[in-house]
């Protein structure tokens, strides 16, 4: 008896010494890996910056997201102090195995300067194809440079302008459902940065 | 003689990476072998990852077979499992994020896999620390091998490539097989496979 409980007490504090050290040495890697992951998704899809859009982050609530709190981050892209454009971390709980977060990138006017999938769960070969699909030059699939303001960022299905994913129309439209958000956000932070007040 | 001792441990290595199979023969560790394979690079890494858990796991409790009372053999075990689970863990996110994102919640669940404790209760608390050390390392990369085979049969016939790299038009490709039906599809067809070579050999 006293045998188990010393021989599997020892092992286990030598586990969690053993633990707290890799954790100790590890944590400082991690959280920059993470920064560098966030800055290197930004820096793929705004137009080029010099400023640190990491601290100049913008969040936005949209109105059907107030409930569960999730929130839109815009990343601030400037140059010389002037804005060029954004990056946009976006979301949308509606694709085919749930959530989707996607980085979008605008420049100055609000047009889709590119974009990057960060996280989904979508059917591979399928919903997972967005990455490359929106990019595509084939008939309208391909979003990068135009206006979500001008342009209809529906699929055709919907009433809308975009080719959405072949046997993946819910992916498609969770992918513009983020976008249509991530454009709002865009917009909101443009006004609060001119100082324009609508209210 | 020197010489003699070391053909014997790679002998030991290969007859436990084949007759001790995990996938082929004792079926063990099926979940994250269905879920991970869907390209031949993750099945791969995860076949890696696995091997370096297991051939730590195994030297430990090696180590320790004398100290821990039969009792609680279990509990060590799987403490000694979820610690080096745990670090690698770390050390995978620390230096390999990318990699990490794409193995996901595989990694975390090594702990369970079944091949680990199997081998620690099977082999580890009755052999001495060289013969479990090569008895990991034997079964670490059978598991690793018919986890790339697999991947890499799923990812060939379900968009062409292996490797990423394209052998035929991804349209060709039948998408079931990188779908978790084709996983169970596959796999099956290599079993047949296997089993048919053996009980020709």
């Amino acid at each position: 008896m006293k045998n188990m409980v010393l021989s599997l007490g020892l092992i286990t504090i030598a586990a969690s010494l053993i633990l707290g050290s890799v954790y100790a040495i590890t944590a400082d890697k991690i959280a920059k890996a993470e920064v560098k992951a966030q800055v290197d998704a930004i820096k793929e899809v705004a137009p080029d910056f010099d400023n640190n859009p990491l601290e100049e982050k913008y969040v936005y609530i949209s109105e059907p997201d107030k409930k569960t709190g999730a929130d839109i981050i815009v990343y601030p892209a400037k140059n010389g102090g002037k804005l060029v454009g954004a990056a946009v971390k976006s979301f949308s709980m509606d694709g085919f195995s749930g959530e989707i977060t996607v980085m979008y990138g605008f420049d100055a006017e609000g047009k889709i300067n590119d974009y990057k999938v960060l996280k989904h769960a979508e059917t591979a070969g399928l919903g997972s194809k967005m990455q490359e699909w929106f990019r595509m030059k084939n008939g309208d699939r391909c979003i990068l440079g135009l206006n979500p303001a001008t342009h209809k960022m529906r699929v055709k299905k919907d009433g809308g302008n975009v080719d959405a994913i072949t046997a993946a129309t819910i992916s498609s439209r969770a992918f513009l459902d983020a976008l249509d958000k991530a454009c709002k956000a865009y917009m909101e932070f443009k006004e609060n940065e001119e100082g324009i007040c609508y209210e | 003689m020197r010489r003699g001792y070391v053909m014997n441990k790679l002998k030991f290595i290969i007859e436990s990476a084949v007759k001790n199979n995990p996938t082929f023969v004792l079926l063990l560790g099926m979940c994250p072998t269905l879920g991970t394979t869907n390209s031949a690079v993750n099945g791969m890494s995860m076949g890696l990852a696995t091997m370096g858990v297991l051939i730590c796991s195994n030297t430990v409790i090696s180590l320790l077979r004398n100290v821990i009372p039969d009792k609680v053999r279990i509990p060590a075990f799987i403490v000694v499992i979820a610690s080096f689970v745990s670090v690698l863990q770390m050390i995978m996110q620390a230096y390999m994020p990318a990699l990490y994102e794409t193995l996901g919640i595989f990694i975390p669940l090594i702990v369970v896999n079944c091949i680990l404790l199997g081998r620690a209760e099977a082999f580890a608390s009755k052999n001495n620390v060289t013969d479990s050390f090569c008895d990991g390392v034997g079964v670490g990369l059978g598991f690793t091998v018919s986890l790339t085979l697999l991947g890499a049969v799923r990812e060939f016939l379900g968009t062409g490539r292996i490797f990423n790299m394209e052998v035929y038009g991804e349209e060709y490709g039948s998408l079931v097989f990188v779908l978790a039906p084709g996983a169970f599809i596959a796999l099956g067809l290599l079993i047949a496979f296997v089993n048919n070579i053996k009980s020709h050999s």
